[in-house]
């Protein structure tokens, strides 16, 4: 009930508090928490390195954006498209799992890391001869979340208190990620997710065990993908535009950090490696203020600073918490066991 | 060669047969591992499978149960064909194997291990009276059943393997070199155990190197070499063939 209520708050007291660009902020941290859970079914669960995950975010994205906006005149509306985007993620998910079912570890990288980049270059390239993608310019006009004719991106007053469309985005996000939050929890516990536990663990052991392990693996692929999906479509709509650029291998890593330093594979630790990875960077622009208030002028350039302090974070936690923030206790035994 | 399959059929009958296996050959990539042999199980018995490194005794099993791909031959199993059927399908039909070197879930807790093993199944009742039934077989499994798997010592780990296998419900039970690593005392248990649980009428196909213990607690014997079974006749004539004193038994 506590947590209900201040989740509900939450956009309410973040705006007074930080101010509105925070609200949207803490729109994106739900949108990465989205994605960081899907990539937590494959990479997590599963145990199967996928570093071209942001490829899944991409066909979400592009899907949401081919069937509503002004680039082929189709303007479907969101319940529609987040389950079609979803579906053809999952779809894509298979189809990059069917070429790697023999490869693990390196070797699947390496795969997962080309086929994220097959992604990229085709919404680059997809504007001739027939103009899919609209290449790298993107496409722009993108409807925003219609419920009713009403539009969720524009401020609506309800019962005399006037709220922006970033709370109202934030309601629509919030409502799908607990949903993404309770199937994560839900196939944990499953056989499912014993199956991908056995298979992470032993794949000869689990095959023997009468665990069909083709069809398992493909399901990780495809649950993870489709998270992807939705959330690629998510971010279509909020950003109201699409472009390539947005995809590429960065994000993929951004994603995957996100999962290595919150606890691979434990529901909370991921939530608090997607907020803080999501948050952290943002907090860090005030250091400019700062500096001009210490120094008269910007000494470091945040930026760079964030950078820096990313990759000191990530080493510190190698070395002092290699399962993670917040590990599972499953987790952390194995760890400890690989010393 | 020793007897064919006729023979053989005709000394057990056909009609209890469990495994019939003919011309079976395995390659990896051009190399033959198993170059046409022919063998049959019948229900209730435990054969042993005996013969030295790469012989292909490991390579006989997996194909058994689909883990590699055969070249040609044919696995019938309860009278259907099982030739190269994928390995989650001949585990639900009750051909189960305990792979070499044991293949336990190492960072999983034992019991976690044996939840496993019932995997193919949601019969709630009977699985919680098999595990019973492990633990009976194996009680040092219950005192440490929420220790992780792969703290367990190398015969508690095989006590692990064959529980968890037990679990599977296997109307066969393969199992691969279960002596393999194991102190002397542990081997002894391990088998005694074999043979209890093949005495309560599970049949049994047992692949060793170490051809004493197999031939002493076994019903009949094959004997393979590079590929090829050489030998086939009954344990206790087997242990008394000079051929296989000579060569497996150290005399």
């Amino acid at each position: 009930m506590v947590v209900g209520a201040l989740l509900a708050a939450l956009p309410f007291l973040v705006d007074l508090g930080l101010g509105r660009s925070w609200v949207r902020v803490l729109n994106f941290t739900l949108l990465y928490i989205m994605l960081a859970l899907g990539l937590n079914i494959v990479v997590g669960y599963a145990g199967l390195l996928d570093l071209g995950y942001v490829a899944f975010y991409a066909v979400g994205a592009y899907c949401y954006a081919l069937l509503a906006s002004p680039h082929f005149g189709l303007h479907l509306p969101f319940w529609v498209i987040l389950p079609i985007g979803a579906l053809v993620a999952g779809l894509f998910g298979v189809l990059l799992g069917t070429p790697t079912l023999r490869l693990r570890g390196d070797y699947l990288a390496v795969v997962t890391l080309g086929f994220g980049e097959i992604i990229r270059i085709f919404l680059n390239n997809l504007n001739a001869p027939i103009n899919i993608t609209n290449g790298p310019q993107g496409i722009n006009l993108i409807d925003p979340f219609y419920v009713g004719g009403v539009s969720l991106n524009q401020a609506h007053t309800i019962a005399g208190i006037a709220i922006p469309g970033s709370y109202n985005i934030y309601y629509l996000f919030l409502l799908l990620t607990l949903l993404v939050i309770f199937i994560s929890m839900r196939l944990q516990n499953s056989r499912i997710g014993r199956a991908w536990v056995a298979i992470r663990e032993d794949e000869v052991a689990a095959e023997a065990m009468g665990i069909n392990t083709r069809n398992i693996k493909l399901l990780a692929f495809a649950i993870g993908a489709s998270f992807g999906g939705v959330s690629g479509g998510l971010f279509a709509g909020l950003q109201g535009f699409v472009s390539p650029e947005s995809f590429n291998l960065l994000e993929s890593i951004m994603i995957l950090c996100m999962i290595v330093l919150g606890g691979m594979g434990h529901i909370p630790g991921v939530i608090l490696g997607a907020v803080l990875l999501t948050v952290l960077p943002e907090a860090l622009r005030y250091i400019g203020d700062l500096q001009r208030y210490l120094f008269g002028s910007v000494l470091v350039d945040p930026s760079d600073l964030r950078m820096l302090l990313f990759g000191l974070a990530l080493i510190i936690m190698m070395i002092f918490r290699p399962a993670g923030l917040w590990p599972s206790r499953q987790r952390s035994r194995e760890l400890s066991d690989a010393k | 060669m020793g007897a064919g399959s006729a023979g053989t059929a005709a000394i057990h009958g056909g009609r209890r047969l469990l495994l019939e296996v003919k011309n079976l050959a395995v390659a990896y990539g051009g190399v033959q591992a198993v170059k046409g042999i022919d063998f049959c199980i019948t229900r209730g018995e435990l054969v042993c499978l005996i013969g030295a490194n790469g012989a292909g005794k490991t390579t006989t099993l997996k194909a058994l149960c689909g883990l590699v791909p055969t070249a040609h031959g044919s696995v019938h199993y309860q009278q259907h064909s099982i030739t190269n059927h994928p390995t989650h399908e001949i585990v639900r039909r009750g051909m189960v194997l305990v792979p070499e070197g044991r293949g336990i879930f190492s960072r999983l807790s034992v019991a976690e291990n044996l939840a496993m093993g019932a995997y193919t199944r949601n019969d709630h009742a009977a699985i919680k009276s098999e595990t019973d039934y492990i633990h009976s077989l194996f009680p040092r499994l219950y005192e440490r059943r929420h220790q992780k798997a792969g703290t367990l010592s190398g015969g508690e780990q095989q006590m692990l393997a064959l529980g968890r296998a037990i679990l599977a419900k296997p109307q066969l039970l393969l199992l691969d070199e279960p002596s393999m690593g194991l102190a002397p005392l542990m081997v002894s248990k391990i088998f005694e155990t074999i043979r209890h649980i093949a005495g309560q009428g599970m049949t049994i196909l047992l692949v060793e190197q170490n051809a004493k213990l197999a031939l002493e607690i076994s019903h009949r014997g094959y004997v393979m070499e590079s590929g090829l079974i050489t030998l086939h006749d009954t344990a206790s004539n087997l242990s008394t063939n000079p051929r296989v004193r000579h060569a497996y038994l150290g005399e």
